[in-house]
């Protein structure tokens, strides 16, 4: 046998034994517990033989409590290359069956390697989380390693996509790097996020809470709005992967890729989605459905602040972002929560130059004492920042109710909509009728002799006066009143003026929102 | 998933007007505001009763040491907000409280 056959004969026996990751126990166990393997969770995302693997030889060098004896295949993390669906990523997955995963500093430079390079030739960075956290042996080697990360992770920010996907126990320092990425995947019964797990939670406060209960995948996706896609499987997960890769350019630099237009499957005539009741709720994601391409939405954050919908389509083939308050949720109201979540996707569409078209049907926001104190404020006030800041194409349809400092925030002209229209339907005003007569007409009220006639009058007169979009059309507030059978051609004539719309902003290191 | 199908419209007024929505369990389970109680001591941090300086009946002025309460590592000496009279101690030393158990009621002088 010549040297060299010997030698490829040598190097398929290292990768051969290195990919054995933990061994068949470690791994039968990561089977048992309903998981992937690492290395099969990257080849069941990513193309058939795309993945080009980086790093496998790498080993830790801590010599402490007995590292020095254990050879850790790959140091418990798979990093490297492929396309999904053609378009290239880099990707790297925690193998949990390699000393549970965890995390020392030749693991975290291995992660590093990889985000330099997703950043330098500006594509998506994916990282698939299963790790029992730091790796305690190597003390601030593993801190270093997590905070080497989280800087990358900003410096990416913006610039590059960047998704985690939570495929096991992802806690204490681990977290963050996820919560700095734009879009989490958690998948149900197998994701755990907590900064502290219920052990610590029950010695220091005595409180006993189940792992699921304190950070599962329902409670990242429903409660804490953590998590942005929830799935049943990881094979569910890997498809909305896929979807949200296929939605998404590349980089800042570049936009979406489109593809050819096609009409809306659920051919419902608008205006009978909306009750003609102004007091009975609709759900406004069957509007966003009559009028995207093929009738494809693909929500973000779909169980937790629900009285907003955010989330892709296309239109005309281009990829636009929905935002879209709820009448079915709290009536469509403003809170905290459903700022931060709109501000957070405005901002995505923003930095990824994807169109921004939003929905408004909102009667104000949510009046209670627990709002104020937790600072729906300053919440509030990142949703004005967002949409002023955006500088994407933003064309906003006024539906129905449009109230208030609700009527502002909802990409109002005055924070630079690029296109208003309003439905007939539109009522545009300070505030609903009642609120309003109540207080103009409080003295005529008080002293008629029937308060509640003169009330119900007053009111008919508020509607008739200001319920409607005339009055904010005769101001140019809004640029026209459409039919609402004509709401998908207005926005794609719209989408289509906009294809290079510039607009500068003064230059500056970065702005002060509302964090 | 907020299953809206299978929730009950329920009237929720916002600004003097009502509309039929469905109710979120955040929105369910929020925090009912209470006025404080002047004199109340309540933990400000769920952890353990370390020492209690005063006993009942005992008076106290603004700012004295009333007991040791030790949560997340340090003790943190708690002092009487108001002048007064120390009215009913509801904890002992060693007790394990939750955040926002009532600790101590001092009454204030008039």
């Amino acid at each position: 046998m010549s040297s060299i056959t010997s030698k490829i004969l040598d190097l398929n026996e290292k990768i051969e034994q290195l990919h054995k990751g933990g061994g068949e126990a470690a791994i039968s166990k990561q089977e048992a517990s309903g998981k992937l393997t690492a290395r099969n969770r990257i080849l069941a995302l990513l193309d058939e033989n795309s993945f080009h693997e980086y790093d496998l030889f790498v080993q830790h060098d801590s010599h402490d409590f007995g590292m020095e004896k254990k050879k850790l295949p790959g140091d418990g993390v798979i990093t490297g290359t492929g396309t999904i669906s053609g378009q290239p990523v880099c990707i790297y997955a925690q193998d949990f069956t390699v000393a549970g995963g965890s995390l020392g500093l030749a693991h975290a430079r291995k992660i590093t390697k990889i985000m330099d390079h997703a950043l330098k030739l500006r594509m998506p960075i994916i990282g698939i989380n299963d790790s029992g956290g730091a790796r305690i042996q190597e003390g601030v080697g593993a801190l270093a390693g997590y905070g080497e990360i989280f800087y990358r992770n900003t410096i990416a920010s913006g610039v590059i996509p960047q998704i985690s996907v939570i495929l096991g126990p992802c806690a204490g320092g681990a977290v963050y790097s996820p919560a700095l990425t734009d879009f989490v995947f958690v998948v149900d019964q197998i994701s755990k996020m907590f900064i502290t797990g219920p052990n610590v939670i029950k010695t220091v406060l005595g409180e006993e809470i189940s792992q699921e209960d304190l950070g599962g995948a329902k409670v990242q996706a429903q409660t804490t709005g953590n998590a942005h896609f929830f799935a049943k499987s990881e094979f569910e997960c890997f498809q909305q992967i896929k979807n949200l890769i296929s939605l998404i350019p590349a980089s800042n630099t570049e936009k979406a890729k489109d593809i050819p237009s096609s009409e809306p499957k659920q051919q419902t005539p608008l205006e009978s989605i909306i009750p003609s009741d102004p007091h009975q709720p609709y759900d406004v994601r069957e509007i966003i459905r009559s009028i995207a391409d093929n009738s494809d939405f693909f929500e973000v954050q779909e169980m937790w602040a629900a009285n907003i919908v955010i989330g892709f389509g296309r239109m005309g083939g281009k990829t636009v972002g929905f935002v879209a308050n709820q009448p079915m949720v709290l009536a469509g109201v403003l809170d905290i929560d459903s700022a931060c979540k709109a501000a957070r996707f405005i901002r995505y569409c923003d930095s990824f130059n994807i169109p921004i078209v939003t929905l408004e049907d909102m009667p104000g926001y949510l009046p209670g004492v627990d709002q104020e104190h937790a600072g729906v404020i300053r919440h509030g006030a990142k949703m004005l920042y967002a949409y002023s800041e955006a500088t994407v194409p933003k064309i906003t349809v006024i539906l129905r109710k449009a109230y208030g400092g609700g009527y502002i925030a909802m990409n109002s002209r005055h924070l630079g909509a690029d296109f208003v229209f309003a439905w007939p339907t539109a009522e545009i005003a300070v505030m609903g009728p009642e609120g309003a007569a109540n207080i103009i007409f409080a003295k005529e009220i008080k002293e008629a002799e029937d308060p509640q006639a003169m009330r119900e009058q007053k009111v008919q007169e508020y509607i008739d006066k200001f319920a409607n979009p005339y009055v904010a059309a005769s101001k140019g507030f809004i640029d026209t009143v459409i039919n609402p059978g004509e709401t998908r051609s207005y926005i794609l004539h719209a989408l289509a003026l906009s294809d290079n719309k510039e607009e500068m902003r003064p230059a500056k290191k970065h702005g002060l929102p509302p964090f | 998933m907020e299953n809206t199908e299978e929730k009950e419209l329920v009237p929720f007024v916002i600004l003097a007007r009502y509309y039929n929505t469905t109710l979120t369990d955040k929105f369910k389970h929020r925090k009912f505001w209470v006025n404080p109680v002047k004199g109340e001591v309540k933990s400000f941090l769920p952890g353990t009763v370390d020492k209690i300086f005063v006993i009942e009946g005992q008076e106290v002025k603004k700012g004295d040491v009333l007991l040791i309460h030790e949560a997340m590592k340090m003790k943190n000496r708690i002092l009487s907000p108001v002048d007064g009279v120390v009215k009913k101690i509801d904890v002992a030393e060693g007790d394990k409280i939750k955040k926002d158990t009532l600790m101590v009621y001092i009454e204030p002088n008039k």
